[in-house]
């Protein structure tokens, strides 16, 4: 039982981990504003998501009956990631469209490509 | 009224989660501050459909796993992009049509485009979706629909769509 908790407990942090390295990357590849946004939108649904499962399973597996306050940290993950999917597109929709407005055009391979 | 209420409701549930107090004392300052709060948005006028969006909030739990799956999903596909060597992008400005009526439910569209990795929107006019995305060649045309779909559900239940 603790075993296969703790194999969860790690799995959900290196996936997390995982998303958080290969967002980072895409950011640092990516040719433009517009695309490294993509990138940058794994690290905070994924990345972050699979990190604060890690958490939650952690706090889950720590828990001794009777005590409330395991459940208040448990839901204060919930909440964490609840805002972060409220305002992340948000933030990232904002980036765009300033990045829009303010006349940078968006990278296109289109010509190379013929299509 | 009702509105109101329920606002009042779920800031005193919030409040009570996060305090971790239950003596009179701060249960008096949690009601206070509530009630306040509510007084403040009532005056705002910002107490409507749009402001405290109770009647969506059940159909949008119902939402929530298949958005998660598409998010997941559509991680491993840009992830998959990123650590390809040769970068296989091809972004591109499209339009997608969304089938929202109300300022509410084209939040709800707009943003879980942009959830999902691979697409963003840039902005929103009517029923018209500007999308930025990372790869137009494979852009999954019955995944968007799907989406839209769901979010007009969310929006105003399963009463059968006008068109």
């Amino acid at each position: 039982m603790d075993l296969a908790f703790d194999v969860l407990i790690w799995g959900s942090l290196g996936l997390g981990l995982f998303f958080m390295l290969v967002g980072t990357i895409g950011i640092l590849r990516m040719p433009d504003v517009y695309t490294r946004l993509h990138a940058a939108g794994m690290t905070d649904t994924m990345g972050a998501g699979f990190l604060l499962l890690g958490m939650a399973l952690y706090t889950v597996e720590e828990m001794v009956p009777g005590h409330t306050s395991y459940w208040t940290v448990l839901v204060r993950l919930v909440l964490v990631y609840a805002f972060l999917l409220f305002t992340s597109p948000i933030a990232t929709h904002a980036l765009a469209r300033a990045g829009l407005a303010g006349g940078v055009e968006p990278w296109t391979n289109d010509a190379e490509e013929g299509t | 009224m009702l509105r109101a209420i329920g606002l009042g409701v779920v800031l005193f549930g919030f409040w009570l989660t996060l305090s971790g107090h239950y003596t009179p004392l701060l249960l008096g300052f949690g009601v206070g501050s509530c009630v306040l709060v509510v007084y403040i948005a009532a005056r705002m006028e910002v107490v409507d459909q749009e402001g405290v969006p109770l009647h969506v909030t059940g159909r949008f739990f119902s939402y929530l796993p298949w958005l998660m799956k598409e998010i997941f999903v559509a991680n491993v596909e840009v992830a998959k992009v990123i650590l390809d060597p040769k970068l296989p992008i091809s972004p591109r400005i499209v339009v997608f049509h969304g089938s929202q009526d109300t300022d509410l439910g084209r939040a709800i569209y707009a943003n879980s485009i942009t959830l999902t990795p691979g697409t963003i929107t840039t902005g929103v006019a009517g029923h018209e979706f500007e999308i930025h995305a990372l790869r137009a060649a494979d852009l999954e045309t019955d995944e968007q629909q799907q989406m839209d779909v769901r979010c007009t559900r969310v929006e105003r239940g399963r009463r059968e769509r006008a068109s």
